[in-house]
């Protein structure tokens, strides 16, 4: 017992010592590095959260939902409708006047991504209700045909979306320490919550319906949870993306933007969270650092002229290898833990303990 | 008649249920006292997991009635009904196959609590106090059934007879007040049985249930049940006690008569 509390008081050292190594970094890269790598630290952040709101709905309750960019569009929306002053709207809304509420609506940044969080969230439980009666593959068409509903709702509500237009201009709130303060809430949320008894709950709705339902589990309730719990970080990560790019409009929001999270979350590991903080680490600098390969270069006095989309097809390869040879992505289902961590880095030390002791048994 | 009837934890009376053109479980009436152990036989596809699926909720029968602790539990969802103080077991075997054995026993405490989720990351004491109570009954579960070694184990890769020890833990966990077994001996060899009829005894006096059990291995049947019913083609032929059982000429019948009551 002692032992189990001990490894706890060393566990919250050791997070909150990388927590303020982040932070150190963080404030370094913020004065050091120039803006295109902030930009895709940036990114990692944002895909981080997007991510885990894909994974707590596709790999721990095993719920199959396409619906990721709808639910991103009206995050972003509403952040930018809230955060935009009436000034600025007034003279951005040129199709058609922008029209009340809307027009008057100026909040602060956080408010305006709390508030696109909620607001998908409520707009999730409005299409959990009919939709996850369906299971399996029905759920993801379902839920891909939502989003598309919502992304050409978005591009005909001309008066609230300014239409195909976008929004333009949206002041850069999202600095680093909003993406990571957002990011560490949306892990400390999923972690507490999975690693209860609720999550516990997700993972057997996933594993088997009906022994849950046997348990005394209401499997539609949690289902329906688990879509909202998803949708909520969802819409704050759009949100957060809207405030980082300052652009959006309708077209942004379309199936490759689902599909680019569905791979981070397949790469990393379904119904690992860890899983999804690597992956989106990996794939995000992945998919810049590959912009290499689009450029012309000279290979043994070939010239190759630079081929755009190339970057695309190395990782449409890369996929297929992880399907082929690592279905279960880079984590599995594994956790991280301190201990693990610990008893990787000590196994040298104890190789060289366990060979000294059988020297002197010998 | 009535003097018993309030003696009985479920009553079923004259439950039907058709599947198309099938009826697979014809007016079927039982009446399972309290503290009982009682059994369902009969050959196969004689529909008596069916009355499983229809006890737990399931199916919903097409007509009659079933009676749980004086209350009607018909067409109830099964989560309501677990909710009540009923579970099972199943055939095949259905364990949560990625979570560890002493997940799985956690997930069958989670009916009987009474937090909701959103407390869990806002850290409200009574859902973390819950929490660890949940925890603690669940290791102590799995020390009475003797498998604490597997605690960090996923459910998958147990073997055999810990998957079954592990079911009927969780099962447990629901605290229950009548639980179903589905063929707890399938797979079994004699004296594996033989030690599952001292368990199956044990877990009734320790929980304070009612256990109606599925089974074919008739050392079982005749060694622990108190009362019988045999179903052939979705109907009741007989019932009674082990002894009439046996010398039922029907039932000789429907077992094609030999060997089969040598127990």
């Amino acid at each position: 017992m002692q032992q189990k509390k001990k490894n706890r008081f060393r566990d919250t050292c050791l997070t909150i010592i990388v927590i303020v190594l982040l932070g150190c970094f963080l404030h370094y890269a913020q004065n050091h590095f120039n803006g295109y790598a902030i930009q895709i630290i940036n990114l990692v952040a944002v895909n981080a959260i997007l991510a885990l709101s894909m994974n707590i709905i596709y790999g721990f309750t095993g719920m199959f939902s396409l619906g990721q960019a709808g639910f991103m569009a009206i995050g972003a929306y509403v952040s930018a409708l809230c955060v935009l002053t009436p000034e600025q709207k007034e003279m951005m809304w040129i199709l058609d006047e922008i029209i009340w509420p809307f027009s008057t609506i100026h909040t602060s940044f956080f408010v305006s991504v709390v508030a696109g969080g909620l607001i998908t969230a409520f707009i999730s439980l409005l299409i959990a209700l009919p939709v996850l009666r369906l299971g399996g593959d029905y759920l993801g068409i379902a839920t891909l045909g939502f989003a598309e509903i919502i992304r050409v709702v978005i591009t005909n509500a001309t008066p609230i979306t300014n239409g195909a237009l976008g929004i333009k201009g949206i002041p850069l709130h999202a600095n680093m320490w909003w993406n990571y303060g957002w990011l560490l809430f949306t892990l400390y949320f999923m972690i507490v919550l999975l690693r209860s008894n609720f999550g516990n709950v997700f993972k057997a709705i996933r594993d088997d319906e009906v022994a849950a339902k046997v348990m005394g589990i209401n499997t539609f309730k949690y289902r329906v949870i688990s879509f909202c719990i998803g949708a909520f970080f969802a819409g704050v990560g759009g949100a957060l993306m809207g405030n980082l790019i300052t652009t959006i409009d309708p077209k942004m929001f379309n199936f490759l933007l689902t599909f680019n999270i569905l791979m981070i979350v397949v790469a990393g590991g379904l119904g690992s969270l860890t899983g999804s903080i690597l992956g989106s680490v990996i794939i995000t600098v992945l998919l810049e650092w590959l912009r290499i390969v689009e450029e012309p270069m000279t290979i043994l006095n070939f010239e190759i002229p630079g081929i755009p989309g190339m970057r695309m097809v190395i990782f449409a390869v890369a996929l297929l290898v992880i399907i082929l040879f690592r279905r279960e992505g880079l984590m599995g289902m594994r956790e991280f833990s301190w201990d693990s961590v610990i008893g990787f880095l000590s196994r040298p030390f104890n190789r060289n303990k366990n060979a000294d002791t059988g020297k002197e048994q010998a | 008649m009535t003097p018993a009837k309030h003696k009985n934890l479920l009553e079923l009376r004259d439950v039907t249920i058709r599947f198309g053109g099938v009826t697979a479980v014809r007016n079927l009436s039982m009446d399972i006292p309290k503290d009982s152990i009682v059994g369902l036989i009969g050959p196969n596809g004689a529909g008596k997991t069916t009355v499983f699926n229809l006890i737990t909720g399931f199916y919903r029968p097409n007509e009659g009635f079933i009676r749980f602790r004086d209350r009607d539990i018909t067409g109830l969802p099964p989560h309501r009904i677990c909710g009540k103080g009923i579970s099972r077991t199943f055939q095949n075997i259905r364990l949560f196959a990625n979570e560890s054995a002493l997940e799985n026993i956690m997930i069958g405490c989670h009916v009987r609590r009474k937090s909701a989720w959103w407390m869990m990351p806002l850290l409200i004491p009574s859902c973390v106090r819950e929490e660890k109570n949940i925890r603690e009954t669940a290791w102590k579960l799995l020390a009475t059934m003797g498998l604490e070694q597997y605690a960090n184990v996923p459910a998958v890769s147990l073997p055999y007879g810990a998957q079954r020890r592990l079911e009927i833990a969780r099962a447990l966990a629901t605290e229950p007040s009548l639980l179903l077994l589905d063929e707890p001996a399938a797979g079994m060899n004699p004296q594996e049985s033989t030690e599952l009829m001292d368990f199956i005894r044990h877990i009734r006096r320790e929980y304070e249930l009612t256990i109606l059990l599925i089974e074919h291995d008739m050392k079982v049947v005749m060694g622990v049940c108190e009362h019988l019913w045999v179903l052939e083609y979705g109907q009741c032929i007989a019932s009674g006690t082990p002894d009439e059982i046996q010398k039922n000429p029907k039932v000789i019948e429907a077992y094609l008569g030999e060997e089969v009551f040598d127990a």
